[in-house]
């Protein structure tokens, strides 16, 4: 599926840290739109193996900031032809979207969402309890009594999508490029002159480039101290799970901001299950008993006939989390280095949008108007996107 | 987690608060340095001092913990630091 290039060439007109849905989103558009083809993306483990790999593939455009509004609309539009772009199946899988609202200030919250939504053309609707109980028979409507669904945030263009597939896909076309794809290749250091990118230390040897992409999720503050930029970024680990195949009953996305959880049902009949974050940091990918028993006691919550369901598989992911839940992107302090993170546990509906508009910007030399709300500039002018109420569960 | 109070305990009774920081002073410091306390954060892997609370018996204390490898190295209360 890809070349493997042997050796690193001494000099790289860009190069990109982690070959992730992300940084290989940035290498196709580079080379496509740009006709900027002397990239390398350099990888320290293999292909799509973190957070790209790790993701619930939830594909939804129905933020609450008009910043974010926007730029993943933009995202949801990308995906809809990608895999006829790619010419391989991504599984791309249309079910609609439910966000459950348990309390009134949850379905006030839902109102906003709905209504910022529509104002930019998006299919959002409040809904109540009797329509989502018409849409999926099998769910507990009152949760057991003790969280009583009163309404939801009704997405209809919610999708789920083969989330190795849009690695490979990117990698892939990236490839037929020119691009070069660097696996077991670390980035050790980055070297700077007069605050200027001028090369790339790795476990391979030198580059010379003067232009280097970090998307590198989970990994992000140990590339930003190298050269010397302060984030707002802090790393908790994120869990989920699948369960054992099961014939298809689900069709819908639920998620539960109350009850702390998100499932959907995927090709192959696995539920696959996500929480909350986990409530301090960790730099590594271990499981926890304490999440499976909690997810799993929500998940009796919504849906009680699935108590003799086996969970097949859980894992772990690094979230990297910003103060205001919106990502950090694009140009830095220091000239020739731009950023994509920031993605915490929202990164992977972005993937498409994130590699066009910053292949923009590194090609440009400037931010791509989609992303000026996310520059690193905003903590220190207080001038932040505030996505809490809509980018994840359980914060 | 071992609390410096009721010795080893389950990590569900703890909340964890974060770094311990020392706060610029707010009348002399400048607007970039109250940005950078106020936001930024040391997200690398370390050994590092941490804030955490024992929520049944609200005791607060620091515990220096890897956080690579998520093992707590030691524990003690403010001000008492071995």
């Amino acid at each position: 599926m890809f070349s493997t290039p042997t050796d690193l060439h001494s000099e790289y007109d860009v190069v990109i840290i982690g070959a992730g849905g992300h940084g290989l989103a940035a290498a196709y558009y580079l080379a496509r739109d740009h006709g900027i083809k002397r990239v390398a993306v350099l990888e320290k483990g293999y292909i799509g193996g973190g957070n790209t790999g790790r993701n619930t593939t939830i594909i939804r455009s129905n933020y609450l900031t008009p910043e974010g509004v926007k730029f993943y609309d933009a995202s949801v539009r990308l995906w809809q032809d990608l895999a006829e772009d790619f010419d391989l199946n991504l599984f791309y899988s249309t079910r609609g979207h439910f966000t459950l609202a348990h309390t009134d200030s949850a379905v006030r919250t839902m109102r906003w969402r709905a209504e910022v939504n529509k104002h930019f053309g998006i299919e959002s609707e409040l809904v109540g309890p009797d329509f989502v109980k018409r849409a999926c028979p099998s769910i507990d409507i009152t949760c057991g009594g003790h969280a009583p669904i009163l309404g939801a945030l009704y997405h209809a263009p919610g999708a789920i999508a083969r989330h190795d597939a849009v690695a490979w896909g990117y990698g892939r076309g990236a490839c037929q490029r020119g691009v070069e794809i660097h696996q077991q290749t670390a980035v050790t250091g980055i070297d700077l002159v007069a605050g200027k990118v001028v090369g790339v230390q790795t476990t391979r040897g030198p580059i010379k480039t003067s232009k280097v992409l970090c998307a590198v999720a989970g990994f992000t503050p140990s590339v930003t101290d190298m050269v010397g930029i302060r984030t707002p970024i802090y790393i908790h680990p994120l869990q989920a799970m699948v369960s054992e195949p099961m014939k298809p009953w689900l069709d819908q996305i639920f998620v539960s901001g109350s009850l702390h959880i998100y499932i959907s049902q995927s090709a192959r009949g696995e539920l696959v299950m996500g929480a909350s974050l986990d409530p301090y940091e960790v730099h590594s990918t271990r499981s926890t008993l304490d999440f499976t028993e909690t997810l799993a006691a929500h998940m009796l919550d919504m849906f009680p006939f699935l108590s003799h369901v086996k969970v097949n598989r859980q894992w772990s992911g690094m979230a990297d989390m910003t103060p205001d839940f919106a990502p950090l992107m694009g140009k830095t302090e220091v000239e020739g280095f731009y950023l994509d993170a920031g993605w915490g546990t929202w990164g992977f509906k972005a993937t498409p949008v994130c590699g066009k508009t910053m292949a923009w910007t590194v090609a440009n030399d400037k931010p791509h108007e989609l992303i000026t709300g996310f520059s690193l500039d905003r903590f220190r002018n207080y001038s932040l996107t505030g996505e809490k109420g809509a980018a994840s569960v359980g914060h | 987690m071992p609390c410096p109070v009721n010795g080893p305990r389950a990590i569900a009774e703890f909340i964890y608060w974060g770094e311990v920081r020392v706060s610029p002073d707010p009348n002399t410091c400048t607007d970039d340095e109250w940005a950078d306390y106020v936001f930024n954060r040391n997200g690398a892997p370390g050994i590092k001092k941490e804030w955490w609370c024992h929520t049944p018996s609200n005791t607060w204390f620091i515990a220096e913990r890897d956080t690579l490898a998520d093992r707590v190295l030691r524990t003690w209360l403010p001000g008492t630091e071995p």
